[in-house]
């Protein structure tokens, strides 16, 4: 038997154009974050590489953000892009422990848009922005030529009040807190996929998008002593918790068992080759708190629809800092790793 | 390799023929098109494995049991022998 | 989830484990070709309840770290034809060729679809008269009758604009090509359980006597390969070589008939160039004479051409299981995830992308931190 042969392909470079992966919320965007953005924009609020900045504007604590939505397709099932489009800001806000209270939209539309379509976005915004308890004060319109656009992306910065003391962030995380996930994971995606991929449910996922600062106010009115909060968005619950463990300097372990996922969800995850850990959001978060506040903030969150199934799932430790680990469903033990590109349906 | 999983036959459209049967597969409540032309034997209420949209295998039920009743004896065997 | 939940159960993990560690008396080396049980075994950390004289290898069992670069440049080139509607299934489309990717052709304009199912590339054709359709057929032979079915259809029904550019693979050959280097320390192999649920075991038996190997038919859940695992020890332990079925509950010793009948006349088999491994004759498939006008290859005579290739991927050996991916000078380094030289660090099967996702934590000291997987549990 001849000796084998071994081969190799040639390097190809990651960084000379931007890819798909850049926008996906894991390794990829992070890289173009530290190697891009932040050595021109670099100041304190950026560093502390949280959902908003909150900021100190003549003796007032303000939170603001800003976040763009581009998702396809425009309508799916639970909402559209315009419920995102609100949400998704009015979460940023509240994940700094702030008080949403307005926002803005500026659109930029595809020349050949049926009005109709914009008509129901809108709409949607309308009814999202009553039940955030948010006004829309400000926007702006722009149009492209057909085919420069997916027929709507709508980019939202919001702004909301700091009514507590507490400084909320990765860099406020402690050894020992209780990390608690608001609810089961991976239906925003679910959903979403389900209209591109064609499958079909015996009751249809809904995407989960939903306003979250009534849970959050109730937290900081309860005196919990919050130390961080993160909206799971794209890149799922691995890519925040990953997040916060670089942020924070300290290590998280997670338990898989732990983890709340639908049936209908991981089924579709399964077929696809999916891991739900690593699936989009729109109307979950995570929450920091003291190992001692743990039981009352799983009570407190649980007496909220959008976070009816909140449950503690791991822990913030001093080990392997800025690594996250998962006990799995038998015992044993792996590196939670942030994606670093797309993740990608597989048949292997 | 090989991202095969396990679903519930819920309905089968034969019309056209063995090669293009097909049917809706549940699996633990999303329900997708397989194509189930190489398990003719497949019928509603059993489960078959599906790889890329089509069915590879009827899972034989008995069989999947197996493991568990045999690491079930064994266990009720030591309790019987004592520390 | 019926069949999947009852085969990750914990308690009945730890007493596998506990059976492997009543039954291990020696240092043993087992290899597990498919991907796809390198995924779970990773993702699982089923290593952690493995008694330590037990060393997990794993094999060339990801058609997508398999595929040979020429055959990828081919995809890009003819993704690139205007008019082409180029599909392929998730796993390839990162995998780069000499120079790009499917995903980078996609991004400068080409119509580079990802489908779940061959038939979906055949439902595109027809929905598209006007429109070149094409379909990466890779895949060991597990997915063969998927793309043996997809052209016979087309066959049927006269679809003209639709072709597959195959890249099919076949395990026995790849078995014995690792069992026949000279550097072989494999003592039993964890067979693919999905590509047995076609092929059966029969052909098998001739290896393992050939090479006095036990082989041990096993699934994808986490206590299939314990059992797996558990077997095939059992079986070094005793001295035995034989072939064993521990996906019993899927697999039957003749395979899937109908669908083995499919793949014959299709497709029929041939030599085929395995990346990082080098040619292995008779260990592909290509289309048969009658449907070799739905061959993508000789449809579109683009690409093709010599490559270039790096010395620095170890893919040859990581593939053969001689090395593991953290002993490659690249690994996590010049090689990640996002800027990877070889195909086995860019597919989730890989086994370089499966250590570096998963794999890290034991060469970054983190181990020592975790809480301890006692036997006790």
């Amino acid at each position: 038997m001849k000796e084998l042969n071994l081969t190799c392909p040639v390097p190809r470079p990651a960084d000379d154009v931007i890819v798909l992966a850049h926008g996906g919320g894991g390794k990829l965007t992070n890289q173009l974050i530290e190697r891009v953005f932040l050595p021109a924009f670099g100041c304190a609020p950026l560093e502390a590489r949280h959902d908003g900045a909150v900021l100190s504007v003549s003796g007032l604590r303000l939170a603001f953000t800003t976040d763009s939505y581009v998702v396809r397709p425009l309508v799916f099932p639970g909402g559209t892009i315009g419920d995102l489009a609100v949400n998704g800001t009015v979460n940023d806000l509240a994940m700094c422990g702030a008080r949403p209270l307005y926002l803005s939209a500026g659109f930029i539309l595809e020349e050949g848009l049926p009005m109709q379509m914009l008509r129901g976005i809108v709409e949607s915004m309308r009814a999202a922005a009553e039940r955030a308890g948010v006004q829309l004060v400000t926007g702006d319109t722009k149009v492209v030529d057909k085919g420069k656009g997916d027929g709507v992306f709508i980019n939202s910065a919001g702004i909301g009040a700091v009514e507590t003391s507490l400084e909320i962030g990765p860099a406020a995380v402690r050894a020992g807190d209780a990390v608690i996930v608001s609810g089961d994971l991976g239906a925003h995606g679910v959903a979403i996929l389900s209209v591109r991929e064609g499958l079909e449910f015996e009751a249809p996922i809904q995407s989960d998008t939903a306003p979250l600062w009534a849970p959050v106010e109730a937290l900081l009115e309860a005196g919990i002593e919050v130390h961080c909060l993160r909206d799971l968005t794209r890149g799922g619950l691995a890519s925040a918790v990953n997040e916060i463990a670089t942020a924070g300097h300290l290590g998280i372990q997670i338990t898989e068992s732990a983890v709340p996922v639908r049936e209908p969800v991981r089924g579709a995850c399964e077929i696809l080759g999916l891991d739900p850990l690593y699936v989009a959001n729109e109307g979950r978060f995570v929450a920091f708190v003291p190992e001692r506040d743990a039981d009352r903030t799983v009570d407190i969150l649980r007496g909220f629809s959008v976070s009816k199934d909140a449950t503690s799932i791991g822990r913030a430790v001093e080990a392997h800092s800025g690594v996250v680990t998962l006990e799995s469903r038998i015992g044993g033990h792996r590196v939670l790793d942030m994606l670093s590109g797309e993740q990608l349906p597989r048949i292997c | 390799m090989c991202l095969a999983v396990p679903g519930k036959v819920v309905s089968v459209i034969e019309e056209e023929g063995l090669n293009f049967r097909r049917g809706k597969v549940d699996f633990g409540g999303v329900l997708k098109e397989v194509c189930l032309a190489y398990t003719p034997e497949a019928s509603v209420g059993d489960y078959v494995l599906v790889h890329v949209g089509f069915s590879l295998s009827v899972v034989d039920e008995a069989e999947a049991q197996k493991i568990f009743e045999t690491l079930r004896e064994m266990e009720q065997l030591e309790e019987l022998e004592g520390p | 989830m019926k069949f999947l939940d009852e085969y990750r159960d914990s308690a009945t993990a730890t007493q596998l484990a506990r059976l492997i560690r009543e039954t291990v008396h020696r240092p043993w080396t087992l290899m597990e070709v498919c991907g796809g049980q390198t995924h779970t075994i990773v993702k699982s950390g089923l290593m952690d309840l493995l008694p330590s004289e037990i060393t997990l290898v794993h094999g060339p069992g990801c058609p997508v770290c398999v595929t040979p670069v020429e055959l990828i440049d081919k995809s890009i080139a003819i993704a690139a034809l205007p008019g082409t509607i180029f599909c392929s299934f998730g796993d390839m489309l990162r995998v780069p060729g000499s120079s790009k990717s499917l995903l980078d052709v996609k991004a400068s304009g080409a119509d580079v679809r990802m489908v779940y199912s061959p038939l979906d590339a055949v439902k595109l054709a027809r929905a598209n008269p006007s429109r070149e359709v094409v379909f990466f057929a890779v895949g060991f032979e597990t997915t063969a009758p998927a793309n043996a079915m997809a052209v016979w259809q087309a066959e049927r029904e006269g679809i003209g604009n639709f072709s597959i550019l195959v890249a099919h693979v076949l395990v026995p050959p790849a078995m014995e090509a690792i069992l026949a280097s000279p550097n072989c320390r494999i003592h039993a192999f964890l067979a693919a359980g999905h590509v047995c649920t076609v092929m059966g075991w029969e052909e098998y038996e001739p290896i393992s006597r050939r090479w006095h190997v036990p082989i041990v038919v096993t699934g994808f859940e986490p206590l299939d390969l314990l059992e797996g695992v558990q077997m095939a020890v059992a079986q070094l332990e005793q001295g035995r070589a034989e072939v064993e079925n521990q996906y019993r509950r899927a697999v039957r010793r003749e395979g899937n008939r109908p669908a083995q009948e499919r793949i014959a006349e299709v497709f029929e088999v041939a030599p085929r160039k395995w990346r990082g491994i080098g040619e292995i004759p008779s260990s592909g498939l290509r289309l048969r004479e009658r449907y070799r006008a739905f061959d993508a290859g000789e449809r579109f005579p683009v690409g093709g051409g010599a490559v270039e290739e790096s010395s620095e991927c170890i893919a040859g050996l990581v593939l053969q299981g001689l090395k593991k991916p953290f002993e490659c000078p690249a690994f996590g380094t010049r090689c990640t995830p996002e800027s990877p030289l070889g195909a086995p660090m860019v597919s989730s099967e890989g086994a370089c992308a499966a250590y570096y996702l998963y794999g890290r934590r034991s060469h970054e000291g983190i181990e020592s931190d975790l809480p301890s997987t006692a036997p006790s549990r």
